[in-house]
This record gives C-alpha cells, structure tokens and sequence, in this order.
C-alpha cells in the first residue's frame, strides 16, 4: 500500500495523518514535499500522525529526522504521534525515540505546543 | 521453497520492492514468525536499496543477484551488486551523538540488528551481502515441514 497524507488544523495545529507506507521513493518524496510546502506557507506547528503507518524503511526514517530537523530549522517544532509497533520498535533501536517529541494522545499533543 | 532460488534484477526501485515481497514471501513458507518474517523482508530491503543506489547506482547494464538459500539451520540470503564496492570502514556509526539527526547511514545498521550474521563482502566489480537467519527450532512444525 503506497503512503497517502492528508493535513487538517486543530487549534493553530497543523496535523498530517499520514498511512501507509514511508519508503524510498513515492512516500518519502512525499513526506518531504508536504512538510516543506507546510512551512513555506508558515505552518510551524506540526504533528505527524503515524497511526496508520503500517511500514517505515531507513529512507523513511531518515525522512521523518529531516521532517524534524527542518521544522526545528525554520523556528517550528515537529511532534510525532500514535507510533505503531512496528514504528516505535525502529526508533528505539535507532536511538531517535529520545529524540523525536512522541505523543500518544492527539489532544495532548496540540496543547504540548507552546 | 527449493533448496536455492536466484534472481537477476535490474538497478530499479520496483526491485527493491520485488526483493522485499519475495524475501516476506519465501520467510512466511519457511514457517517464521510475523515478527521474523518483517525483520527478515526489511533486511532484504535494505541490501536490496544499497545494491540499487550506492552499488550500481541505477545503472540500466548492471544487475542485482538476489538468492535464497536454505541450508540445515540457516536461511541464507545472498545480494550481489556490479558496482564499484563499498567502504565499510568509511561508514559512520548511526548511533553516534554526532550521527543522530543524519538523514541516511541506517541501512547496514537495520540489517545488522535484524540478521543472526551479516557478512560483507566489497570488491572493485561488486559488493555482496549475505543476511542469515537462524531457523530456530528444527523440530518445530513449520520450519522443519516447509523444508
């Protein structure tokens, strides 16, 4: 199943529900394309909601640190919310749960925001 | 499964996605677990997207050699590229402080954590990997039956 994103606002929030696949090639690009097109347009505040991300490869991840460090970059913040397993056990073993801000509760993830 | 199967891939992205579906596929024949059978596809993968881009670099006149082996104890799966070989020891640890927020360098590192062995071998007309999974319980129903 190839990636599908869709972005809505709560509360000055922007929050991309993302599904599917993050993989080399049409999921990262477009994971890229839809944070970068978000902060152009000054959306700063960004929740990547990976509930139903089933699938992240290294490219993947290595797109979600991007996503993270361009935000911070542009004076935004980027949380990551509702990890599958499958999600959470790759951050762990890559050292990046610590480091990405991770939520499990959309509405404590807004009200997170300062 | 035979004993050995081996395909010729073109240095294309749809073979990365080839490579993990047949790795997914013959891992679930051969009775491993779901868990198994994911770390098993995502090494596959991986191996795979190096051979592709940093081994021959997308080149329409190299190929990528995937084979599966099952041996007594071991799946072994072998993925050979045509490029110029690797530097191991110019690859960075991924968990380092300093590598962290690096957007790439994870792939070796994933295939490590997800095989029993993983051996490297580069060379200047090619790299090759070999990912090994222990099939664990030889007496155990699916693993031994799918034989």
């Amino acid at each position: 199943m190839s990636m599908k994103l869709s972005t809505r606002q709560v509360d000055g929030v922007t929050i991309v529900d993302c599904s599917g696949r993050i993989t080399l090639g049409e999921g990262s690009v477009l994971m890229r394309d839809t944070v970068r097109d978000l902060l152009a347009k000054g959306h700063k505040k960004i929740i990547l909601n990976l509930g139903d991300v089933n699938y992240i490869d290294s490219s993947g991840i290595g797109e979600l640190v991007s996503a993270f460090t361009t935000t911070k970059n542009q004076g935004g913040e980027l949380k990551l919310l509702n990890l599958t397993k499958k999600v959470h056990d790759l951050l762990q073993i890559t050292k990046l749960y610590t480091v990405f801000d991770v939520k499990d509760d959309e509405a404590a993830a807004v009200k997170a925001f300062k | 499964m035979e004993q050995t199967v081996s395909y010729t891939l073109d240095s294309t992205l749809e073979t990365v996605d080839h490579a993990e579906e047949k790795a997914a596929r013959i891992a679930t024949e051969l009775g491993f677990e779901e868990d198994e059978v994911m770390q098993i596809s995502m090494a596959v993968r991986e191996g795979a997207v190096n051979a592709v881009l940093h081994g021959n670099a997308y080149a329409p006149d190299k190929k990528v050699i995937l084979a599966f082996e099952r041996t007594s104890e071991d799946l072994v799966i072998t993925i050979r590229d045509q490029g110029k070989g690797i530097d191991l020891k110019g690859i960075p640890n991924p968990l380092a402080t300093e590598n962290l927020l690096k957007t790439s360098g994870r792939g070796i590192f994933l295939m490590r954590s997800f095989m029993d062995a993983v051996e490297i071998r580069p060379s200047q007309t090619g790299t090759e990997v070999k990912l090994i999974k222990h099939v664990r319980g030889a007496s155990a129903g699916g693993k031994e039956g799918s034989q």
